[in-house]
């Protein structure tokens, strides 16, 4: 590979855009390709494909072999309320490759100190979505419960086909949740994605375990998403 | 990025060689059975022998460092392969079971 060629991979994935390295195995040529400019050539559908499903494939196209190595964005949680367990939170998700930031309208909650190292917004969601909408490399968690912060990023949330969508509550709470939902023009179909009460059974009692099953629901979405079913990306 | 996250090898490897270091970069092409890093995994190196990434749960890193830097010298890229370590000799190998082929090239 040349140098110019991995700058060039880097600035994609820096932008948050999809990108495949191909590598003709015979030749020894390397390539880099970004989502939005594919070439058209015999390995152009095996490149959507690639960036779609997010694996790594090796194929044979005119009597060479072809390694097609995808970088798609990191997917990105974005976090509705500056709670306790999103402090946990804040803290294991980069160690699992995975941006993260705290959204919350109350300034006593959402402060630097609260959250070193990553990027807090003490904004209403319904501001931040204006200028930073939500994409499908993207997981909501909503921890507030109140509903007056949670409904609206939760309903946009399901609007962007985000690729997990995950809120704090009760059976009760979350019933209630669904009403308000319906009322706000989402289906029952779509409100059936929302993972409550959030995060993986693991019996979690304290914020941090409450963070840990959380996160691993977040990883199993991402890992397991239904790519040919939805019919969008990722 | 935030200060927690792990370092990330392809920029690593920009950052080396824009200082002048020579860098291999190996990337897992294929695999078999059970193998711990999925194929287009990265492990990079430069001419000293310090790397960033892995390609195996750390069972064949030191054989491909060891090639990484013959291709720093040669500037031929090479196909490795590794399996079950062999037990007749002191071969490196996956005690996972698995099979990986890892393809070494060097950052022009």
């Amino acid at each position: 590979m040349r140098l110019d060629t991995l700058v060039a991979l880097n600035a994609a994935r820096a932008a948050r855009r999809a990108a495949v390295v191909v590598t003709n195995l015979s030749t020894e040529s390397v390539d880099v390709v970004v989502e939005g400019a594919i070439p058209a050539s015999a390995l152009s559908d095996e490149i959507v494909n690639v960036m779609r499903s997010g694996k790594a494939v090796t194929v044979e196209r005119e009597e060479a072999n072809y390694f097609i190595n995808p970088h798609l964005p990191p997917p990105k949680i974005v976090v509705i309320g500056a709670v306790h367990i999103s402090q946990a939170l804040a803290r294991m998700a980069p160690i699992a490759g995975y941006d993260l930031m705290i959204v919350d309208p109350r300034t006593a909650f959402a402060t630097e100190e609260r959250f070193s190292g990553v990027r807090v917004v003490a904004e209403w969601p319904e501001d931040l979505l204006k200028n930073e909408p939500f994409d499908a490399y993207t997981a909501v968690a909503a921890f507030t419960h109140d509903p007056k912060i949670d409904d609206l990023p939760l309903s946009e949330a399901l609007k962007a086909d985000c690729f997990y969508v995950g809120a704090l509550g009760s059976r009760k709470t979350h019933a209630k949740r669904v009403e308000r939902l319906m009322e706000m023009g989402r289906s029952e179909e779509e409100i059936a994605r929302i993972a409550a009460p959030i995060g993986l059974d693991i019996g979690a009692a304290s914020p941090a375990e409450i963070a840990v099953g959380t996160l691993a629901e977040i990883i199993g979405a991402f890992r397991k998403r239904e790519l040919a079913a939805r019919g969008k990306r990722p | 990025m935030s200060p927690a996250a792990l370092p990330d090898p392809l920029l690593i490897a920009q950052h080396w060689r824009e200082a002048g270091r020579d860098v291999a970069i190996a990337t897992v092409i294929e695999t078999w059975g059970s193998a711990p890093r999925p194929a287009g995994s990265y492990l990079v190196i430069d001419g000293e022998g310090n790397f960033e990434g892995s390609v195996s749960g750390g069972c064949v890193e030191g054989a491909v460092i060891t090639e990484a830097l013959d291709v720093i010298g040669s500037g031929e890229p090479r196909m490795l392969e590794f399996g079950v370590a062999d037990e007749t000799a002191w071969r490196v190998g996956l005690s996972c079971g698995g099979r990986i082929r890892v393809r070494v090239e060097r950052l022009a």
